[in-house]
């Protein structure tokens, strides 16, 4: 069976992790086990399951993005002023979108044709978009749009538009002549290279595509708060990265996959929900849970390497 | 066929430049004035500042020369601010006892970092990232989620008090690059951690103990940064787990860089760092005494990185150099 190639393993123990913590946090909450749990679950952490789609196409080319959590806040700020100077939400919706594009292209040519390390560049481009938030409105901006306002009440519209990204990112990734130029790329630049794939082009696209899905995620958050805040997003490019390891990506590049970001995002959510369920316990067991969860998947897939690497 | 210039000489003209920009439109930049036994000025400002990142930088220089990052220094930096201040206001214990206790717990999270590298063979990224989201966590446990000020002179005087008429962060930055340095050129360590980074296999196979270099490298990273913490905790009197250092592994690392260490391992230069660190607060400092509007110092900053990684990249120069040739 193809789903249960040795390569996706890691992805169905992150689902075995997945499944485990709700049940045990259902047994334990009377009301956890709902759909509107679920849906909220979703909701709630939308904005980071975009940022996550895209900062793992570039994990898998080979490459990292540390510019998607600075690009929450500079979108929340860019879209709050279009507005509040009379453009409507949907134009400003486009040129949110388009920005983000255009400086993940920019960042994905630098990393492609002057060969520049990637950790290096996006975070040039982390300093930037936090930059120009801050250029442009120091405080937090209020968004009154009527368009944001409907978008930001729907309990449909996050879960759904990550959902719809999910599958388009999975049909591209999987099904499509670009994501399997992506895996090769981050497998083994240069053999990618001799085989005559366009590695330049791939490198480039990644990071537009991280750039695009990061300013949905922008957008996304800016329906969830009805706000602007230059400081918004403040380290989720970690959580991203994090979400893509506990979905079993590796950051060398070349394996992983989307679901299992999508699964990271929802343990993510999951504790953070248990947390507050539980409601003695601080936050910041959150991040401890998180690292050790971290630790877990880490040594589960230096296991599945260790296997592998006896049965060549 | 012309030869290419080492990147750290590309860093110190960056770092002459800006110095020449404040020459000619920053006046009193270089005027340095003495008080009570003290110096103050611009430049003593920069040297002052730059400690902390400069300590951390120090560290990650002979990690990244592994070939590995650490990206966990802000964490640790807020933890042994926790540890200090918490030991500072909680307890009894004599100044000496509080900045060991400090630098020990560094010590640990670095070996800890180091063990997952070398032993565990884990990527460096992955491996220091479980520290970095983790890391500020503990920090908070420890102070219970609040920001704990202190008044002890003793801890204030760390970053506050003056020795021989330099700022201690700049005397304790100074001692760290000379302990680092004698380290690494004085002994064969400085040699390993190279060849680590270079060929790890064809140094396991010349007989050089790679995971114990590996593990000393990310060891030195871990008391550097808290070291740093110390510094940081010190300055403010207060241990703030969530801000404190936060993003200072980014500075460290960019440092290093711009200071002309490559990410990919290998040749490793601490006056490059030095260099690298100096430029990053320069920079800060020249767009405060400027009056630039406070909100586009990481504009300025992206725009420095940006361009110093461009002078370093070799396709870049290339075309540059070829058009040049060409008119």
């Amino acid at each position: 069976m193809k789903a249960f190639r040795r390569s996706n393993l890691p992805v169905w123990a992150t689902l075995v992790v997945f499944v485990l913590a709700v049940t045990a946090a259902s047994l334990r909450y009377e009301h956890f086990f709902s759909f509107d749990v679920f849906l909220n679950l979703l909701r709630d952490n939308a904005f980071l399951g975009l940022a996550a789609i895209g900062v793992t196409f570039v994990i898998l080319s080979g490459g990292i993005d540390l510019s998607v959590g600075a690009m929450i806040g500079f979108v929340g700020v860019f879209c709050a002023t279009l507005m509040n100077a009379g453009v409507p939400g949907s134009a400003a919706i486009l040129l949110a979108l388009a920005v983000g594009t255009l400086v993940g292209l920019g960042m994905g040519s630098l990393v492609a044709f002057y060969d520049l390390p990637p950790f290096l560049v996006t975070l040039a481009g982390m300093f930037l978009l936090r930059g120009m938030a801050l250029v442009i409105s120091m405080e937090a901006l209020r968004i009154d749009d009527p368009l944001f306002q409907a978008l930001g009440h729907s309990k449909w519209v996050a879960p759904g538009l990550l959902i719809a990204v999910l599958l388009l990112g999975v049909y591209l990734a999987n099904f499509r002549p670009f994501g399997r130029a992506v895996y090769a790329v981050g497998g083994n630049e240069q053999s990618a290279l001799l085989m005559g794939l366009p590695v330049r082009r791939t490198k480039v696209l990644v990071y537009g595509l991280s750039g695009f899905c990061s300013s949905l995620g922008g957008v996304v958050f800016a329906f969830y708060t009805l706000s602007g805040n230059a400081n918004s997003g403040m380290t989720l490019e970690l959580d991203a990265i994090a979400a893509a390891v506990i979905g079993g990506t590796l950051l060398t590049g070349g394996v992983g996959h989307l679901f299992g970001t999508l699964l990271g995002v929802l343990i993510l959510g999951t504790i953070q929900t248990v947390i507050s369920f539980e409601g003695t316990l601080s936050s910041w067991w959150t991040r401890i849970a998180v690292g050790l969860l971290l630790l877990a998947f880490i040594g589960l897939q230096k296991l599945f390497q260790a296997g592998r690497s006896e049965t060549p | 066929m012309r030869r290419a210039l080492h990147p750290t000489v590309w860093a110190f003209l960056a770092w002459l430049l800006l110095l020449g920009v404040n020459l000619a439109f920053t006046p009193g930049f270089f005027s340095i004035e003495v008080r009570d036994g003290r110096f103050y000025g611009s430049l003593i400002d920069v040297l002052n500042h730059s400690s902390p990142v400069l300590l951390a930088a120090l560290g990650m220089t002979l990690v990244i020369a592994t070939k590995g990052v650490d990206l966990s220094v802000g964490s640790v930096v807020a933890i042994s601010g926790a540890v200090a201040a918490l030991m500072v206001t909680k307890g009894q214990a004599p100044l000496p006892t509080i900045l060991a206790v400090s630098v020990g717990v560094g010590l640990a999270l670095g070996l800890w970092n180091g063990l997952l590298v070398s032993v565990f063979g884990i990527q460096p990224m992955v491996a220091t990232l479980v520290l970095m989201v983790s890391g500020r966590g503990i920090a908070q446990l420890l102070t219970d989620g609040q920001i704990i000020t202190f008044q002890d002179p003793g801890l204030a005087s760390v970053a506050g008090g003056s020795l021989l008429g330099l700022p201690n962060p700049v005397v304790v930055a100074a001692c760290g690059l000379g302990v680092v340095a004698a380290l690494a050129r004085w002994t064969a360590f400085g040699t390993m951690v190279e060849s680590v980074g270079d060929n790890e296999r064809a140094a396991h196979l010349a007989g050089v103990p790679t995971r114990w270099v590996k593990l000393g490298a990310y060891a030195v990273c871990g008391v550097g940064s808290a070291i740093a913490g110390l510094i940081v905790c010190s300055y403010t009197k207060a241990a703030d787990a969530n801000n404190a250092g936060l993003y200072l592994e980014l500075d460290a690392i960019l440092a290093v860089v711009a200071g002309g260490t490559a990410m990919t391992g290998g040749r490793f230069t601490l006056v490059g760092t030095v260099v690298g660190a100096l430029i990053l607060q320069t920079l800060t400092t020249t767009i405060l005494t400027k009056g630039v509007p406070v909100q586009w110092t990481l504009v300025v900053k992206a725009v420095a990185v940006l361009v110093v990684c461009l002078l370093q990249s070799d396709p870049f120069r290339r075309t540059v150099l070829s058009r040049r040739s060409a008119a």
